[in-house]
């Protein structure tokens, strides 16, 4: 019990500080990226900048418009941010630690639908942002919120069904589970040990995914839920100092959560090359653990650099672009992958 | 539209292998307080009026320099040298009040062009911000190079004497 409560409150703190510090490398991967040098006044590297920033929106005027629904206006942030942070539950962090005489598992909820547990969760943000754009009473809120939420659900379509082909293979919904079969030899070869990434298997539902992933983390170049040329700002045109700081966070730890989220499910989770021979070998167990966490989070790190990546890289869709992409191409290539998936378990 | 064109994907990926290529190349932003970007040796900045070698103001307001600007920034009053300042003016004319508008300046060097004297010249200084508009009236007092602190334009001399030629 002990051990949930503290790793609760770890990934507490990982997930706030991580996405603190993605504001930091968001900043910094696009200088680099423009041939310039970013952050670099607060602290070394400015790496104080999170703080600054963190400070100076705390000490910002906060603005509710008078005709507000005003408790939803405060609250819709927040609605935001538990959903962002409650995803991080059933995520398997790492294998186990071996503490007083008990093995853990390093993962807050191992429950058996953990797959169907996120779906759902990620499914809820959409009333974050709904009833933030709606409570404004603001027009271009309004259409902001309509157009954020009618794209965020057009892409969980495509998302589950590209998920669904993952979860035909490995034939459970519990992510522990699916990490644990990813850390077998790719295509049976021994040489390939710890390496049977489901990335490998199915690239087609990697690659779906991770444009779904885009498409509801609301990021470049799928970002239509804020405009400044159309619909002022976004859902969020009224929020100011941290409730719009809170938005902005929540977004941050979502890239954070769905990146862990894509680590696990196509790249082997926590699990690292040669894991299960190391296990053999007889190396000890909190010292696979450590190693699995740092390797897990290192998958993390990756695939935040590679949204940001693809952002300082393609400019914005236009959205009847986006829904057709979505609607006409995604899903359709979705389904084509779920029945060739289908075929080959059943003959297999 | 091809196929290949159709998927979007390898048009993306072509996108950022540049922008990976960007990434490790060196920045380009110079950091402004502890680095300062060079001049260029005939950069226009702000201006300065020449002593002689003898520390004598060269400046005899002839007021060409005024007549030249297009800005009409400069404004002049001249006075008549009295006995026993021929080491502060070169001639017997002199320019009692000597004003420059920095805000109407255009830093395009034809003042420096009209002068016969060798008198005006644009250094490499860099005429500092205020927040008042009267402050940008520079006179003599901030034009006149002082003779512990001379100003070096031998770069601009040179230009203008082999223009002459």
């Amino acid at each position: 019990m002990w051990f949930t409560v503290s790793l609760v409150v770890i990934l507490f703190i990982i997930c706030l500080g991580g996405a603190a510090y993605e504001t930091w490398m968001e900043r910094k991967v696009a200088a680099l990226m423009q041939d310039r040098f970013g952050p670099s006044r607060a602290g070394k590297f400015g790496l104080l900048q999170p703080l600054c920033d963190g400070g100076k929106l705390f000490f910002k005027e906060d603005f509710v418009p008078r005709n507000a629904e005003k408790w939803l206006f405060i609250i819709s942030p927040g609605i935001l941010m538990l959903i962002a942070l409650s995803t991080g539950a059933v995520i398997p962090w790492g294998k186990s630690l071996f503490i007083a005489g008990v093995s853990y598992p390093v993962q807050v909820a191992s429950i058996d639908v953990g797959v169907l547990y996120i779906m759902g969760i990620v499914s809820i943000g959409v009333y974050g942002i709904m009833l933030g754009g709606w409570s404004s009473n603001n027009k271009y809120s309004l259409l902001g919120a309509i157009r954020a939420s009618s794209q965020m659900i057009s892409y969980e379509l495509a998302m589950g069904l590209s998920l669904l082909s993952i979860i035909m293979m490995s034939g459970t919904l519990d992510l522990r589970v699916m990490v644990e079969e990813q850390a077998t030899n790719l295509y049976g070869i021994s040489f390939l040990n710890g390496m049977a990434w489901n990335v490998f298997y199915q690239p087609l539902a990697f690659i779906l995914f991770v444009t779904c992933s885009f498409a509801e983390l609301n990021r470049a170049p799928f970002d239509l839920a804020e405009c400044e040329s159309e619909l002022v700002g976004g859902y969020h045109t009224e929020y100011s100092s941290m409730k719009f700081g809170t938005f902005l966070f929540a977004e941050y730890i979502n890239m954070f959560i769905n990146s862990a989220l894509i680590s696990t499910l196509f790249f082997g989770g926590y699990s690292f090359p040669y894991m299960n021979k190391l296990v053999e070998n007889g190396l000890g167990e909190n010292w696979i653990g450590i190693i699995s966490i740092l390797a897990f989070l290192l998958k993390i790190v990756f695939c935040v650099f590679c949204f940001m990546w693809v952002r300082w890289t393609l400019p914005r869709f236009r959205y009847d672009q986006l829904m057709r992409l979505g609607w006409r191409i995604m899903i359709p290539l979705a389904i084509l992958n779920l029945l060739i998936t289908a075929t080959v378990v059943v003959f297999t | 539209m091809s196929l290949k064109e159709k998927a979007y994907l390898p048009a993306i990926l072509g996108g950022m292998k540049i922008t990976l290529k960007h990434f490790f190349k060196k920045p380009v932003t110079i950091a402004y307080p502890e680095k300062k970007r060079e001049f260029s040796p005939v950069y226009r900045g702000q201006h300065v009026l020449k002593r002689d070698d003898q520390g004598r103001e060269r400046c005899t307001a002839c007021g060409l320099c005024a007549v030249a600007c297009p800005a009409e920034a400069i404004t002049m009053i001249a006075a008549e040298r009295k006995r026993g300042e021929e080491n502060l003016y070169r001639e017997e004319k002199y320019a009692e009040k000597y004003e420059i508008n920095m805000l109407r300046c255009i830093f395009c060097g034809l003042c420096e062009d009209a002068c016969p004297k060798e008198a005006i010249f644009l250094t490499d200084r860099i005429v500092m911000p205020e927040p008042k508009r009267n402050n940008f009236v520079y006179g003599k007092d901030l034009l006149v190079e002082t003779l512990e602190n001379r100003i070096d334009v031998s770069q601009r001399q040179i230009k203008s004497y082999t223009v002459e030629k």
